[in-house]
């Protein structure tokens, strides 16, 4: 319970308040400059802990006692009757979630300074900022189409489950 | 097929509320026990322990001479009707029968041969492939049935399997658990709080009452012989009526018999009030006035005031009655079919 009230509150924090503390995290571990720098803070993510854990309340006790008195355990539980209850759910997080990593912009600039490490917004960026000489628009603007490609897929394709992952509960 | 032996179970929460106060009861093999109660008198709480998804606080609860206080459900071979029905949402019914069998390793012609047999008996062979949210309340509460029935357990536990359908269909589905369990033999507990199933269903019943028994027996026996004003008051439809046996000794007119000292309420039932005086047999008379016809179809049920009191009586006569609401009328009470009861103790006394 407190768990997840302190899950809640982090969520009412706008992320650049605890971009500072996360970077000395980051830092102190000594990952600066790797995918798991770019990567990892982003998976601990306070919204899919918070709706993962409103949709499991929503799930009946009374599942879990017919899968003890049907011999599954706990994790037997978790994989045959949790895991695909979560399907839709799963999806929409994904969804959710990729446009939200791919579209970072301050936390990829903080923990890399290696320019393999760059992210394709960041890149974009760099493009654009220029000095001495005006910016070769075409090639940003060919490269803002490129970055939109994959979240405009990822749409086009989860749409459906991720609709459904929003307003339906299959219970 | 198994015998189900309770002592002196009880079970007791944290913050010391105890909700099942010493329960013993011994289930022969192939009966069927109705546990009947009000709301949170433990009676769920009970099937829940013999279940093993509630601990046990004090007592021993054995399935076939075993103790099973410390097994969890699987272990305790029984097989669990829940309210909810609690099938699996993403699978077929077809998966949702084969589910406990594939989780104990059962081979799986052995698989298709139980889920043949349980399909074909409860009529659910048409929607095997279907799931649970495409089937109707009746539909799902069978598939629960099934769910309980390949598995070929010890001891089936009904947890109010029929109060989430319309009036209609559970009295169908009523017919049929009792025709199932008759037919498979095998030792149910069913936990209701409708007196209705309770009667009809039970070889045996057992009426709680904050977390103790109040009476257990032969429906037609507590029917016939309530051993407190509880279970008088619980068992049948409409309810007993009570007077207290001072109104009696006052406004009755007529011979009431022998009541003994220690009685200080009468209990009669609706259908044992007559309108006319019963002829051979002694009887009281009472005046009173009529408030309200219910008419049942055959039956009708009178609320009538009496004289010189509050207090409201049912009576349940056949027909319709020739009396207007608000006209006076007078009742009779035969003196052979009135229970006796201490007021104080609520307890039966004649």
């Amino acid at each position: 319970m407190i768990a997840s009230l302190m899950t809640f509150i982090s969520l009412m924090l706008p992320a650049d308040v605890r971009i500072m503390p996360s970077f000395k995290l980051v830092a102190v571990l000594g990952i600066l400059n790797s995918y798991a720098a770019l990567t990892i803070p982003l998976i601990a993510s306070a919204t899919a802990t918070f709706l993962f854990r409103q949709f499991f309340m929503t799930i009946p006790d009374e599942l879990l006692e017919a899968a003890r008195v049907d011999s599954a355990g706990p994790l037997r539980f978790f994989r045959d009757i949790l895991l695909p209850l979560s399907r839709t759910n799963i999806a929409a997080l994904f969804v959710i979630l990729f446009i939200y990593g791919w579209v970072q912009y301050l936390w990829p600039l903080l923990v890399t300074t290696d320019s393999r490490y760059y992210t394709i917004v960041m890149g974009i960026k760099r493009m654009a900022s220029v000095a001495d000489s005006e910016p070769y628009w075409n090639l940003v603007m060919a490269g803002v189409i490129l970055a939109m490609l994959p979240p405009v897929l990822v749409v086009i394709f989860m749409q459906r489950l991720f609709v459904k992952g929003l307003v339906e509960t299959e219970k | 097929m198994a015998t189900i032996d309770l002592v002196d179970v009880r079970k007791t929460y944290t913050g010391s509320v105890e909700v099942v106060k010493g329960i013993n009861l011994a289930i022969a093999d192939g009966e069927l026990v109705v546990l009947v109660g009000p709301s949170g008198c433990g009676k769920s709480t009970l099937l829940r322990m013999i279940a093993g998804l509630e601990t046990i606080t004090a007592g021993t609860i054995s399935i076939d001479g075993r103790v099973v206080n410390r097994e969890e459900p699987s272990e305790r071979d029984i097989a669990m009707v829940f309210q909810n029905y609690a099938l699996y949402p993403h699978m077929s019914v077809r998966q949702n029968l084969e589910y406990g069998l594939r989780n104990r390793n059962t081979p799986s012609p052995e698989i298709d041969r139980r889920v043949g047999d349980a399909a074909r008996i409860l009529e659910i062979e048409p929607f095997l492939d279907r799931k649970p949210r495409q089937l109707s309340g009746g539909q799902r509460q069978r598939v629960a049935m099934g769910r309980a029935i390949v598995r070929q357990p010890k001891a089936f536990l009904f947890d109010e399997p029929l109060s989430n359908l319309d009036a209609k269909l559970r009295g169908q589905m009523r017919v049929e658990i009792r025709r199932l369990q008759r037919r498979l033999r095998t030792t149910s507990v069913y936990v209701t709080h409708d007196q209705l199933e309770a009667m009809t269903l039970a070889d045996r019943l057992v009426v709680m009452n904050a977390g103790r028994v109040e009476q257990m027996g032969k429906p037609a026996e507590l029917y016939e012989r309530p051993a407190s004003v509880f279970v008088a008051g619980f068992i049948g439809s409409p309810p007993m009526n009570f007077l207290s046996v001072d109104y009696l000794r006052e406004k009755a007119r007529g011979d009431l018999g022998t009541v003994s000292g220690a009685a200080t309420l009468i209990g009669v039932r609706p259908d044992a009030i007559a309108l006319a005086a019963p002829g051979d047999r002694p009887s009281v008379m009472l005046d009173a006035t009529l408030e309200l016809v219910e008419p049942v179809g055959g039956e009708s049920h009178l609320h009538v005031r009496l004289d010189g009191s509050d207090q409201l009586l049912v009576v349940e006569t056949h027909g319709r009655p020739d009396v207007a609401e608000g006209a006076p009328l007078a009742v009779h009470v035969a003196a052979d079919s009135v229970h006796a009861f201490d007021g104080q103790s609520g307890l039966r006394v004649n």
